[in-house]
């Protein structure tokens, strides 16, 4: 039962890592795009920890640690740019 | 078996929930409006991923498993910093925002 749950979930993510790269090309201003970037990055830590789930280790919690970090820096320091015109000022 | 049947809702409720995040984020009409589906759906979908998997692991291995609420914490932490800063560079931009108000109008009904 648990497997085909997680095949189900690992399905959906697909689904809506793919909607959101729609919005990634799609997306009429830049800050739509880093919202979707942003959207990807959180998503795919998702994975990862299902993805550990599926083996059974607990191998990959740092790794989406990690991910989760970068999206929130990359999203900052973006949102930063577009307001002030300089990263730090 | 009622254990696993509780993990396995909650992975299958965090894909739902990271679904609709981004269905939200493709199909809202404006900037403001899209902010919301991935910054409240997607910690949703991810928090209860994450609590499967802690109760799986602890479950399963040798004592609790407590990196998972690590994430947790990170990522309620900070997706509001983000959605603030990102709706602060919009506002920057001047964006359009709900139809027919202008700037104008948000001020007049701060």
């Amino acid at each position: 039962m648990l497997s085909v749950a997680i095949d189900v979930a690992f399905a959906l993510l697909g689904l809506s890592l793919a909607l959101t790269l729609v919005r990634v090309v799609r997306g009429p201003d830049v800050t739509d795009r880093i919202l979707a970037l942003d959207t990807l990055y959180v998503n795919s830590a998702t994975m990862l920890v299902l993805y550990g789930l599926k083996l059974g280790t607990g191998r990959y919690y740092e790794a989406a640690l990690l991910i989760a970090m970068l999206g929130f820096i990359t999203t900052v320091v973006m949102s930063k740019f577009l307001t002030r015109g300089d990263v730090i000022e | 078996m009622l254990f696993e049947g509780l993990v396995a809702g909650l992975v299958v409720t965090g894909g739902v929930f990271s679904l609709i995040g981004s269905l939200g984020l493709l199909r809202m009409p404006d900037f403001f409006t899209r902010l919301h589906g991935p910054s409240k759906a997607t910690t949703i979908g991810m928090g209860s991923i994450l609590l499967a998997s802690a109760l799986y692991m602890s479950a399963r291995g040798p004592g609790l498993s407590l990196h998972e609420f690590m994430i947790s914490l990170f990522i309620v932490i900070t997706t509001p910093v983000a959605a603030h800063l990102l709706a602060k560079a919009a506002r920057h931009r001047r964006l359009p925002g709900v139809e027919g108000w202008t700037d104008d109008d948000h001020a007049r009904n701060r």
